[in-house]
């Protein structure tokens, strides 16, 4: 009698270990994880508006005046193609009146080539300037560094830099409607600058490096 | 220019001396052996702005005021 009572007994006990032991082991990893020390990663909240404003800074001290106005007003700035002979076709080289193509530049988006007279989308070019070391834990530069460096390489070597980038058609990345509003904001703005530059006795011209159309 | 951080100064220096010369020259290789570009904003005498990659620490002209590197294009 004891001995079937005993042997019922362990097989309830093993049964209930099989039943309770994942539970009590799962509460055992959650207790241990609870009272683990994480290390504390120094995250600094600020640094990435701080490094914005340090990039905006080095923006406008290395383009137009134009230019930085451009892209403090609209978020874009506007690149003239200088390959096929642009210059040639209605200006000097002075001037660049009568471009056929120019480029738009937005941050960390594709750069999207356009004929300015028509307003026609040609294509968009995607182009990244990833810092592999990520030594700050980020692999992206800042909104104005990355314009920054997209100008400095398409007025530097654009040809180089058009080799390097994945061409698409335009409309792949870049809303072509959102391309087009901009380029039609971008008109409007450059009436009011013009306007304003008229009634203030300014150039623009001047300001801008090119004779304004 | 750096991601997170944005512009740092690597280096400084007089190029009529040639301690702080050599010190430039061996910031701008070990920048392109890193992987960087370099160039050089430029301005015109009718204000235009553009900026002039440079190779070798002998491109640089010899009035530029600063080089700015940056992460090597890739295709995105």
């Amino acid at each position: 009698m004891i001995l079937a009572f005993a042997a019922t007994a362990i097989v309830i006990l093993a049964l209930m270990w099989e039943v309770g032991w994942p539970t009590v082991s799962e509460k055992l990893e959650h207790r241990r994880a609870r009272r683990a020390r994480v290390p504390s990663l120094d995250y600094d909240p600020g640094r990435e508006r701080r490094a914005e404003q340090r990039a905006r800074q080095l923006l406008r001290s290395c383009v137009n005046d134009e230019e930085w106005e451009m892209y403090r007003d609209l978020g874009l700035i506007r690149v003239w193609g200088r390959l096929a002979g642009g210059p040639g076709r209605g200006g000097t080289s002075a001037t660049e009146a009568g471009a056929p193509y120019a480029y738009i530049l937005y941050p960390h988006k594709p750069i999207v080539a356009y004929l300015p007279q028509t307003r026609e989308l040609l294509s968009e070019y995607c182009v990244d300037f990833p810092d592999e070391t990520r030594p700050y834990g980020s692999p992206h530069l800042p909104d104005s560094d990355d314009v920054l460096a997209k100008w400095m390489a398409l007025t530097g070597d654009e040809r180089g830099l058009i080799e390097t980038a994945n061409m698409h058609l335009a409309g792949r990345q870049i809303d072509p409607k959102r391309v087009r509003r901009d380029l039609w904001r971008l008109q409007e703005w450059e009436r009011q600058r013009i306007r304003r530059a008229a009634r203030g006795g300014g150039d623009p011209a001047r300001d801008s490096g090119r004779a304004v159309p | 220019m750096k991601p997170g951080h944005g512009e740092i100064l690597l280096a400084e220096g007089d190029i009529a001396r040639p301690a702080e010369e050599e010190a430039l020259v061996e910031e701008f290789r070990r920048q392109l052996e890193l992987g960087m570009w370099a160039a050089v904003p430029t301005a015109t005498p009718d204000g235009r702005r553009e900026a002039r990659m440079v190779r070798d620490f002998s491109d640089v002209p010899r009035d530029a005021d600063r080089v700015i590197f940056f992460p090597r294009a890739a295709g995105g």
